[in-house]
């Protein structure tokens, strides 16, 4: 190795698969070329990426300047600049982009897809990856400015694989692996994830928002890929009439011959399965009830939370009339605190071509495009603003799903034209009635 | 090395360009079992910890066997991957929304020598390249970010504090002993990029220092009323400095006002605050996204420091395991940690884990902090 390790050398042992000897192999590789590959970024890139970390590892600060404005032509966002601090004694990595290459919806892939990028990527890149960046996308970690054409170009014309998104824009939306292998999806998370990504590539690729927004799609209350944490626009998928029950099955249940919750609590003894306290009891709107052998949900009272589903997947099903709600204005802390998101639609269907949900989308981003300020996110704005401004842009009736509760203070706007008379009035016609 | 083109011509760089087609469409990347099934999955079982087993309508049946993944990983591994895939799952493998790796079979006779070849892979310093595990009421992989490997705001390193910390839970990522799955998340700095706001477990990465103010760059380098705009305190205001003689632009922070959140830093790179003494660790609990029986719930400040403590950072691994030993031995079963110290009260919470507690964990930011000090009588002494 070009640089002594000791610190990073002790994050090789322990059980946990370790970046160091991921690191350390791939820069072997590298210096080994066995494949005899004219690389195009410096062959010692990666020992000096194990470098650079060693020494912030040592003075506890990272090494790397202040941002980096890099990209292709025509698009405004998709790959991350970055700059070591320290060029002169880790050369490989003076240059260390990131490039965020659009993941497919559910992050299937195929050996043949995940070799050609590697192909390509060992060629015009570090050869290190994020598999994957928390927004969802492939992350090809480390490569020099001049490269990017070219790994684009490749990526478009052989690969037919576009970029993600960075900056104010749509970034790459991400779902969870709903129907594919999930019993508990209420929609196709794939199809509607893969649709509104294609669908909104030019907002995806050239940065017109006030700042970022994400789409995130969960297919139950679940929520696996946490849209309703960690983006702007969540949809959780949800169902509207009842829960489908299987007696025979609850009982199998009760007589122990299935394990609750699939197993998932297997590595202790909880006791024997108990439907009164594990499942009847725990239900948050206390709408079920286990008597003569016979599971009873009162659907109407049912608030989807998927508990009961969840710990009794092979007697209790979802729904069949089917959609998803729509929640809004998910962040993080910066700048006026985290946010969750918000309901603003509690069921829409999921249909092709997705027309109803498109509008609402559309109806946001006029509201947020053109009242947002620099870097707020929708959140802020629905807060600056207030819920009620959220509603009129997306024609949605406020409804009592719309709050935890109702305010409890009373300082209430009224808007002029629900009160009788109106405010324009003179002080004249008040003083013949109440003298000075 | 001589330089090989791709056949962009930089001379005519939008000649020829595609854009805008997207990401791959997802089905062609399905196993054959996962194409036929997909909407039709009656039920599914976890057979062992790390080993799932889905039943569809017709009776076929796909077994998924989940393994721990760095994130961080060479083209050397994602080919060893490939390779894993080819020999067992007809080419095919996925990633999970925690980036774990996920490899399928479709026939239980499949399954036995997966689980043995990937449990007999190691790396060269001996750790697990494919760890099996990861499902139930266990510990998974730590939704994490940058770090020190490529990222200039943070404030301490992420894919170190990580693997830290799955070395010392490793036992848990391979059982489902807990009273509820414990997802553990990590940051490097307060922007907070992916889950630590809402986990059951988050450490994020601190400042406490101010930023240091590079008046002779500042003007140059900033757009000045961004880096005011960027402060949640209103700490920073626009002055006037004179730097060898010469009068410029700049902005003056007020240090009393400041809580060293490095937004100002995001905007400007004439402020960093970056220090080895200063930075560390906040530790925060009882998040979550789920709405199954509590709604999502926020994570708490509930360890204000630790110290950058490198490469292991023993005293953050300690508190982590002190918490998650405190709520295994006391939750009730499917209670969340979260769930549990709303139960049991955090002042319950904070004498059970150990942990002292202090005025930093006390909040005071703007008007709701006074909904998370105690209106009521009750309380436990």
């Amino acid at each position: 190795m070009k640089h002594e390790t000791p610190l990073l050398d002790q994050l090789e042992s322990g059980p946990w698969p370790s970046f160091v000897s991921d690191m350390k192999a791939q820069a072997e590789v590298r210096a080994n070329n066995a494949e005899n590959i004219e690389f195009q970024i410096p062959q010692d890139a990666v020992e000096d990426l194990l470098g650079v970390l060693e020494l912030s590892y040592e003075d506890g600060t990272t090494h790397w300047k202040h941002g980096g404005i890099v990209g292709v032509f025509g698009y405004g966002g998709g790959v991350i600049g970055r700059y070591c601090d320290q060029p002169d004694s880790f050369p490989g990595v003076a240059h260390f982009h990131t490039m965020r290459v659009n993941q497919p919806a559910g992050k299937f892939y195929t050996s043949e897809y995940l070799r050609d990028l590697c192909d390509l990527w060992d060629l015009r890149g570090s050869g290190v990856t994020n598999m994957h960046g928390s927004t969802g996308d492939i992350i090809l970690l480390g490569t020099t400015t001049p490269q990017l054409e070219e790994i684009f170009y490749e990526l478009t014309h052989k690969f037919d694989q576009d970029l993600g998104g960075s900056g104010s824009n749509l970034r790459t939306p991400a779902d969870c692996i709903g129907q594919a292998r999930c019993e508990y999806a209420c929609y196709d998370t794939q199809a509607l994830c893969h649709e509104l990504t294609v669908e909104y590539q030019d907002e995806l690729h050239r940065p017109a928002f006030p700042y970022k927004f994400k789409f995130k799609f969960d297919g139950c209350p679940n929520c696996c890929v946490a849209s309703i944490a960690r983006s702007d626009l969540s949809f959780v998928g949800t169902w509207k009439d009842d829960i489908k029950v299987d007696q025979e099955a609850v009982a199998s249940y009760v007589g122990g011959e299935f394990p609750p919750n699939a197993g998932a609590h297997a590595g202790r003894d909880w006791g024997a399965f108990d439907i009164q306290k594990e499942v009847v009891a725990l239900c948050p709107s206390q709408c079920m009830k286990y008597e003569d052998g016979k599971l009873e949900i009162n659907n109407r009272e049912c608030v989807r939370c998927m508990h009961c589903i969840n710990v009794m997947p092979r007697a209790l099903r979802i729904g069949d009339e089917r959609g998803l709600s729509m929640l809004a204005g998910a962040k993080a802390p910066i700048l006026d605190g985290a946010q969750m998101g918000s309901l603003l639609v509690p069921f829409i269907k999921v249909e092709e071509p997705y027309d109803e949900i498109k509008e609402v989308i559309e109806n946001v981003w006029d509201w947020w495009m053109e009242e947002g300020k620099n870097r707020e996110r929708l959140g802020e704005l629905i807060k600056r603003q207030g819920f009620q401004k959220l509603l009129e842009a997306t024609n949605i009736e406020p409804m009592a799903q719309h709050v935890q509760e109702p305010r409890s203070n009373p300082y209430i706007f009224w808007k002029e034209d629900e009160v009788e008379g109106g405010w324009d009035r003179d002080i004249n016609e008040f003083r013949k009635h109440h003298q000075r | 090395m001589a330089f090989i083109s791709s056949g962009y011509n930089p001379d005519k760089p939008m000649e020829d360009r595609i854009t805008d087609i997207g990401p791959k469409k997802f089905d062609q990347f399905y196993p054959p079992v996962i194409a036929k099934n997909k909407g039709k999955w009656l039920y599914h079982e976890i057979l062992e910890p790390g080993v799932l087993v889905h039943v569809a309508e017709g009776g076929d049946e796909v077994y998924t066997v989940r393994c721990g993944g760095a994130r961080l990983m060479s083209t050397g591994l994602i080919r060893e991957i490939c390779e894993i895939a080819d020999k067992h799952c007809e080419g095919h493998v996925r990633f999970t929304t925690r980036n774990n790796i996920e490899f399928m079979v479709d026939d239980k006779s499949k399954l036995d020598p997966l689980k043995k070849d990937l449990e007999g892979r190691k790396f060269a310093g001996g750790s697990f390249k494919f760890p099996v595990g990861g499902t139930g009421a266990g510990i998974t992989n730590i939704v994490h970010t940058q770090g020190w490997i490529h990222c200039h705001t943070p404030a301490t390193d992420a894919s170190g504090t990580v693997k830290a910390t799955m070395d010392e839970v490793f036992g848990d990522f391979q059982n489902m002993r807990l009273p509820a799955p414990l997802r553990i998340s990590m940051a490097c700095c307060l922007n907070m990029c992916g889950a630590v706001h809402c986990s059951d477990i988050a450490i994020l990465g601190y400042h406490r220092k101010p930023p240091m103010l590079d008046h002779e760059y500042l003007d140059k380098l900033c757009e000045i009323p961004l880096a005011i705009a960027a402060c949640p305190t209103g700490a920073i205001k626009p002055s006037k400095v004179e730097v060898n003689g010469e009068q410029m632009k700049s902005v003056a922070v007020n240090n009393d006002r400041c809580m060293f959140c490095g937004n100002c830093y995001t905007m400007c790179p004439s402020l960093p605050l970056a220090d080895k003494e200063g930075d560390g660790i906040v530790l925060m609990a009882g998040g979550k996204v789920s709405n199954r029986i509590s709604m999502p719930k926020f994570s708490k400040v509930v360890v204000a420091f630790l110290p950058n403590e490198t490469p292991r950072w023993p005293t953050m691994t300690d508190t982590i395991k002190k918490m998650i030993e405190a709520y295994s031995s006391d939750a009730n079963k499917y209670e969340r940690l979260g769930e549990w110290a709303e139960r049991i009260g955090w002042e319950r919470f904070f004498e059970k884990c150990e942990l002292p507690f202090t005025h930093h964990l006390i909040d005071d930011f703007r008007d709701p902090a006074y909904y998370t000090w105690r209106q009521s009588t009750q309380f436990k002494f």
